[in-house]
């Protein structure tokens, strides 16, 4: 179970504070599918990095089955079994599919257990586990690849940020059935995913809405799903996204450029 | 034929010919400037020079599937040498070809060695060449290493170039020298990193004079600590040709690089490319694996090891 108390974040903007994420408490039940959403800017991203450890927050506490990890490292939350997938997934340049595979298990696994995974994303496995991790893969494969490193590492708690961002329809669909998959298999874990789509806000037991860095709305899929429809926050598999709204971090191509 | 070697000279030779026993085919053992065991085969003959400063390795017209290990190892420490060997590929032969050189140096003076190799590649000939420097050792001295590669290449040959130094030479100044016919076909791959105080310079002109003659020189280096490192690469294309080469280099703590990447072209059709790119570790890289439990140490070794794979 994860527990966030009074959580604020805020970045410095042009020498002005301004606040991401405010005064924010959410509880994350075991066995739960949630999903968080809401419009562009909203400070989705945020949360998910903030529990993965990527950010710290400037005030509050984040608790994971009654710890505190408010101050520990990504490490450390790793190894108490947070995962997370990005929302943009990385390349490495000589790194291959089985050696990443390898290093979110922890184990020197055959390329045959790799392989289920890669299988277990939709990637068919011979083809892909001696793939460079780098420019040559399509940013849908990467996207699998990335959800299949989660899959390996086998956390009790799963974070995926959009995981719908930079991905074609068909892989789409391919996607929806790894987390309806996931969903079936979820005793003793939890997953939480920041989401615009409507698909994905379906299988959902939980739904969180996320507006200006505060909790707009927060309930039962059944209670949630219906005061979205045709807003902002929720999107159709193949509708777009609203051009006036805020752009997010993919879109800004924030970032390094990799060596 | 074989002397005894030590421990030290044994994991050397382990280090830069992955040899664990004699090898088989024809080979060259060097050990501190004197041939430690030498072996021919029915279509490789090696023979030292009549002056004494290097090896001629002739290689049969049509000889396949053999292997050639010509592997030096230094561990007397002020050791200075410079070796001259001469590779004559016959036409139409396939063969690896394993070289190397480590320098174990636990003494205060330093230790070198300037290898000259020249390749005369016959006509449809298909090398592989495998050159692997390593240094090791406490002492003072430096070990150093200058190779010269000269590689002339006939009619529709191949020639595909390993060249591995990841670790311990203190001082190396490598020039590749290259010159191919019609049809001739280069493929370099460099993989360098240095630490410390080191200082690697590896300079290539290639020189392309064949009407479809190609080259592929790559170059993915680590410099860390406070080491330099220059790669300067330059293709001439001097006929209807096709060129590419790349600089990728990741550099760390006060590490320093220079890429050179230099084109010239003499025709028309000729078809040139070159790349470079120097930079930090991203950031992503690393909290990526940490988000996989590995700490930032552990994660930036697993990306300079698969860089450098």
């Amino acid at each position: 179970m994860l527990e966030l108390d009074r959580i604020s974040f805020s970045v410095d903007e042009d020498g002005q504070e301004k606040d991401i994420i405010e005064d924010i408490s959410l509880t994350i039940p075991d066995n739960k599918l949630v999903v968080i959403t809401g419009p562009n800017g909203g400070g989705k991203s945020t949360m998910a990095r903030l529990i993965a450890g990527i950010e710290k927050p400037i005030s509050g506490r984040i608790l994971f089955n009654g710890t505190d990890i408010t101050q520990m490292s990504i490490t450390d939350r790793a190894k108490m079994g947070i995962g997370f997938a990005f929302q943009q997934p990385v390349r490495f340049k000589g790194l291959q599919v089985l050696d990443l595979i390898r290093l979110a298990t922890g184990r020197q696994i055959t390329v045959a257990e790799a392989c289920k995974y890669l299988s277990a994303v939709g990637l068919c496995a011979r083809d892909y586990i001696d793939r460079e991790v780098n420019a040559s893969l399509s940013g849908g494969e990467l996207k699998r690849i990335e959800i299949a490193t989660i899959l390996a590492k086998g956390s009790s708690l799963s974070i995926f940020d959009e995981p719908e961002a930079g991905i074609d329809l068909w892989s789409f669909q391919n996607l929806i059935e790894v987390f309806e998959n996931m969903r079936r298999s979820i005793r003793g874990s939890s997953i939480l995913i920041i989401s615009h789509q409507e698909r994905i806000l379906n299988i959902a037991d939980e739904i969180v809405v996320l507006r200006d860095g505060k909790i707009a709305a927060q309930g039962p899929r059944e209670e949630i799903l219906p005061t979205l429809i045709g807003t902002t926050s929720m999107m159709p598999a193949c509708g777009k996204a609203d051009p006036g709204a805020p752009k997010s971090e993919t879109e800004t191509g924030k970032g390094e450029q990799q060596a | 034929m074989i002397r005894q070697l030590d421990e030290i000279q044994k994991r050397l030779l382990r280090e830069v010919a992955d040899l664990h026993k004699v090898p088989e085919g024809a080979f060259n053992i060097r050990s501190n400037g004197e041939s430690a065991g030498r072996a021919s085969t029915a279509n490789i003959e090696i023979t030292p020079k009549e002056n004494g400063s290097g090896l001629d390795i002739r290689i049969k017209p049509g000889t396949k599937n053999e292997s050639v290990h010509i592997p030096v190892v230094m561990t007397q420490s002020g050791l200075t040498e410079l070796v001259y060997n001469d590779f004559f590929i016959g036409e139409d032969a396939d063969v690896i070809i394993v070289a190397g050189c480590g320098i174990d140096n636990c003494g205060p003076k330093d230790s070198e060695h300037d290898g000259i190799h020249r390749f005369y590649v016959g006509k449809n000939a298909k090398i592989k060449y495998v050159e692997k420097h390593y240094g090791s050792g406490t002492g003072t001295g430096k070990r150093i290493l200058n190779p010269g590669t000269e590689v002339y290449m006939e009619e529709n040959s191949t020639m595909e170039m390993e060249m591995v130094q990841i670790k311990g030479v203190d001082d190396t100044d490598r020039t590749t020298t290259a010159e191919l016919a019609a049809g001739a076909k280069l493929v370099v791959r460099e993989r360098l990193m240095t630490h410390g105080q080191q200082r690697a310079i590896s300079s290539y002109v290639v020189n392309l004079n064949g009407e479809g003659s190609s080259a592929d020189v790559v170059s993915r280096s680590v410099a860390r600590d406070d080491s330099y490192q220059k790669f300067d690469a330059k293709l001439l294309g001097n006929a209807a040709c096709s060129g590419h080469t790349e600089c990728d280099s990741i550099i760390m703590d006060h590490g320093r690089i220079l890429a050179v990447p230099g084109l010239e072209a003499n025709n028309v059709d000729a078809a040139l490319v070159h790349e470079a790119a120097i930079g930090k570790i991203a950031g992503d890289q690393i909290i990526k694996l940490m988000t996989l439990g590995l700490t930032e140490q552990e994660a930036e070794e697993q990306i300079i090891n698969g860089f450098l794979k």
